[in-house]
C-alpha cells in the first residue's frame, strides 16, 4: 500500500507517569482539543478531572435496569401464580409476597450486573476487531504493561499532524508518533 | 503489601510469564490425573442418568444424602471470592487485589461444581429446565414459593454475576497479555477475549464505574445466597432445621469454608508459582484472621442450637441435637466441631499464623470439617418424629465418585486457569502500587 493511500489515526505521545499523564491530560484539555484519551495500565486517580470529563452513565444505566428486574420479576411471580397457573398450596394465598422476595431480589441483581456489563461494553464502544492506535509500536506493546500514553485523534477538529505532534512534544510528550496504517 | 519492589513492568512480566510459558511435566501429569476423575465423574453422572437415584444410599427419610451435602458444601466454598472481590472492594481492603483474581476463579469453578449436584438429583435431569419458568405446552409454571426454586434463582444470579465480575477484572489483563502474544492462536484468543481493549482514560472511567456497580450489587448476594440455600432447609418443618439461626450461621460458615479453601490454594500457588512477593505472609495472616472471625461465628451458632434446644421445651428438638452428638453418627459431629471450632483457636497466635504448615493443615482441617457440618445437617433426618419411620443412612459408592469427582472438575479448571490466565489482577496490583499514585513523585518518591 502506497505512503498516500495510509490514513492518518493520530498522534499519541509517551509520559514517564501518572503524574506526568495526569499533567499532560489537563494541558491537551486546555489547549481545546476534545477527542484524545489518556492511556494507562490501570485507572489514575483524579484523571476524569483532567481530561474534563463527564462522569460515566454506567451507574443510571444499570441502576434503570436492576429497578426493571425487580419489578418484571415480582410482576412475573404475580402474572404466573395468580393468573397463569393459580395453585392452592399449604393454604397460602396465591399473591404471597413474602415468598416472593427472594426471587424479586435476585433478579433485580442479576438485571442492575447485566446492566452495568453491558453499559460498560456499549460506552466503551467495545467490543471491537480494530483500533487504530494499536498500529504504534510502542503503544501496542506497553500500553497494558508500564506505558502511560496521551493520544490525539485525527477526527478531532483541532487536529492537524503537524501542530498536535509539536504541541505533544512542547508539554514534555516522548517519542511523539504521527498514527498510521492501511 | 506487595513485596520485592514491584515496578509495573516486573509485574507485568512476573505474572504474565506463568501464563505464557510451557506447561511443564508436573502439570501435565496433574492435569492427567485431575482429568481422568473428571471423566470417572461424567461416567458416573451417565449411570445415574441411566439407572436412575436408585444407585445412591438415599432412602426415606434421607431422601437428601451426599448431594445436597456436596452443593452446600461447594456453594460455600464459592463465598470467600465474592466476599473479597466485592466487599472487600467496597470497604478499600487494597490488600485484596493480589487474591481476588484466584478467589473468583475459585468461586465459579466451585459454583460449578455445587450446581452439578441438585441437577443430578432431579432423577430426570433431561428435564430439568422445568425449574425455570419458561412458556411450556403445558401451560404449568414453576412454585415460586417454594425455597428450592429460589435456590435456583440464588445460586444460577451468583453464578452469572460472579462470572460477569471475574470477566470484567480480567478485560484489562487479558490485554496485557494479547499485547504480549507471540504467536498466532495465543494473539487470536486473548485478542477476541480482550475485546480491543486500549486501556484509554475514556474506557476505565465507564469499566471503574461498572466494577463499582458489580461490587455493589454482588455485596448483598455474598449474604444472600447461602440465606436462600439455607432455607432448603430452614423452612422445612424437620426438627434441627426449622430454626431461624440457619440463614446467618450458613453465611458465617461459607465464608469460613471459602476463605479456607483459599488459603488451601494460594498456599499451594504462591509456592509452586514463585508469587510470594504477591501472595506475601501479610495476605495470610489477614485470610487467617477472618477465618478466627467466622470460624467463632460458627462455633457460637452450633451452641445456640443446642441452647435453643433446651429453651424451646420442645422435645423433638432436643432429641434432634442429643442425637447429632450422641447417636449413631456421634463421630462425625464431633469431626466438625474439633476441625471447625477447635482448630481456628490456632489463629489467636502469631507464631503459627505465620508458619506456612500449620496454615495448610489447619485450611484442609476446615475444609473437612465444614463438609462434615452439612453432613451432620443432613443426617439429622435419619430419625425425625415416629421411631418406626427411622433409618439410616450410608453412601453407596456412586455417591462417593461424584463427590470424588467434583474435586477432579474443580483442580481441572483450577489448573487450567492457572495455566493459561493470569492468576493475579495485574491492572490492580499495579493500581496499588506507591509509584501509581500520581503525588508519588512530588512528594520527592518517599510517600
Amino acid at each position: 500500500m502506497s505512503a498516500e493511500r495510509e490514513k492518518t489515526y493520530g498522534v499519541i505521545a509517551r509520559f514517564d507517569g501518572p503524574a506526568e499523564l495526569l499533567r499532560a491530560a489537563a494541558k491537551v484539555r486546555d489547549a481545546g482539543y476534545k477527542r484524545f484519551d489518556c492511556h494507562s495500565p490501570f485507572p489514575i486517580h483524579g484523571m476524569d478531572a483532567a481530561m474534563g470529563m463527564k462522569g460515566s452513565k454506567v451507574g443510571y444505566i444499570a441502576g434503570v435496569c436492576g429497578t426493571l428486574g425487580g419489578i418484571g420479576g415480582l410482576a412475573l411471580q404475580w402474572w404466573t401464580s395468580t393468573i397463569a397457573y393459580p395453585v392452592t398450596i399449604s393454604g397460602k394465598p396465591y399473591f404471597s409476597y413474602q415468598a416472593y422476595v427472594p426471587v424479586t431480589f435476585g433478579l433485580t441483581v442479576l438485571c442492575a450486573a447485566l446492566g452495568a456489563v453491558f453499559s460498560m461494553l456499549i460506552t466503551n464502544r467495545l467490543p471491537r476487531w480494530f483500533d487504530g492506535l494499536f498500529y504504534s509500536e510502542q503503544f501496542s506493546t506497553r500500553v497494558n504493561d508500564d506505558g502511560f500514553f496521551v493520544s490525539i485523534e485525527a477526527s478531532d477538529a483541532a487536529f492537524d499532524a503537524a501542530k498536535s505532534r509539536a504541541f505533544l512534544e512542547s508539554i514534555g510528550g516522548k517519542q511523539v508518533e504521527v498514527i498510521k496504517g492501511a | 503489601m506487595i513485596a520485592g519492589n514491584q515496578t509495573f513492568a516486573s509485574v507485568t512480566e512476573k505474572v504474565s510469564a506463568i501464563a505464557e510459558r510451557k506447561p511443564t511435566l508436573n502439570w501435565l501429569l496433574l492435569i492427567g490425573f485431575t482429568g481422568s476423575i473428571v471423566l470417572m465423574l461424567l461416567g458416573s453422572i451417565g449411570w445415574l442418568a441411566f439407572e436412575g437415584i436408585g444407585i445412591w444410599g438415599v432412602n426415606i427419610p434421607v431422601g437428601w444424602g451426599l448431594a445436597i451435602v456436596n452443593f452446600v458444601f461447594w456453594v460455600g466454598i464459592g463465598h470467600a471470592g465474592t466476599l473479597i472481590s466485592a466487599i472487600l472492594f467496597l470497604f478499600r481492603q487494597r490488600w485484596r487485589t493480589s487474591i481476588n483474581r484466584f478467589a473468583e476463579a475459585m468461586t465459579i469453578f466451585a459454583v460449578i461444581c455445587a450446581l452439578i449436584f441438585p441437577s443430578v438429583h432431579v432423577g430426570r435431569m433431561w428435564l430439568l429446565y422445568w425449574v425455570f419458568p419458561l412458556p411450556n405446552q403445558m401451560s404449568m409454571w414453576p412454585n415460586f414459593r417454594s425455597p428450592l426454586l429460589w435456590d435456583v434463582f440464588a445460586v444460577s444470579i451468583y453464578f452469572t454475576c460472579s462470572l460477569m465480575f471475574w470477566y470484567v477484572g480480567l478485560i484489562p489483563d487479558l490485554g496485557s497479555l494479547r499485547d504480549r502474544a507471540k504467536t498466532k492462536w495465543r494473539k487470536l484468543a486473548f485478542g477476541f477475549f480482550s475485546l480491543g481493549w486500549r486501556g484509554g482514560n475514556r474506557q476505565w472511567s465507564n469499566y471503574e464505574k461498572a466494577y463499582l456497580i458489580l461490587a455493589g450489587v454482588s455485596t448483598p448476594l455474598v449474604l444472600s445466597v447461602h440465606s436462600v440455600v439455607s432455607t432448603d432447609f430452614a423452612v422445612s418443618i424437620i426438627p434441627g432445621w426449622h430454626t431461624t439461626i440457619f440463614p446467618p450461621y450458613f453465611v458465617a460458615g461459607a465464608i469460613f469454608s471459602g476463605f479456607a479453601m483459599v488459603l488451601t490454594l494460594g498456599i499451594i500457588v504462591r509456592k509452586i508459582y514463585g508469587l510470594e512477593d504477591f501472595i506475601t505472609m501479610f495476605h495470610l495472616d489477614k485470610i487467617t484472621k477472618i477465618m478466627l472471625v467466622t470460624g467463632m461465628m460458627v462455633g457460637y451458632a452450633y451452641g445456640c442450637e443446642f441452647f435453643i434446644a433446651w429453651y424451646s421445651g420442645n422435645p423433638y428438638e432436643a432429641f434432634a441435637f442429643i442425637n447429632r452428638a450422641f447417636g449413631p453418627y456421634w463421630w462425625a459431629y464431633w469431626i466438625m466441631i474439633s476441625c471447625n471450632v477447635l482448630v481456628p483457636q490456632i489463629f489467636w497466635f502469631k507464631k503459627y499464623r505465620s508458619n506456612i504448615k500449620v496454615l495448610f493443615v489447619a485450611s484442609l482441617l476446615v475444609n473437612v470439617g465444614m463438609w462434615f457440618e452439612r453432613f451432620v445437617i443432613v443426617i439429622t433426618l435419619t430419625r425425625d418424629f415416629l421411631p418406626s419411620s427411622w433409618d439410616s443412612y450410608t453412601p453407596t459408592i456412586w455417591d462417593y465418585s461424584l463427590f470424588v469427582g467434583s474435586f477432579g472438575l474443580f483442580f481441572t479448571f483450577f489448573l487450567l486457569f492457572v495455566k493459561f490466565l493470569p492468576m493475579i489482577a495485574m491492572s490492580e496490583v499495579k493500581a496499588v502500587l506507591p509509584q501509581a499514585d500520581p503525588h508519588y513523585h512530588s512528594a520527592g518518591g518517599r510517600r
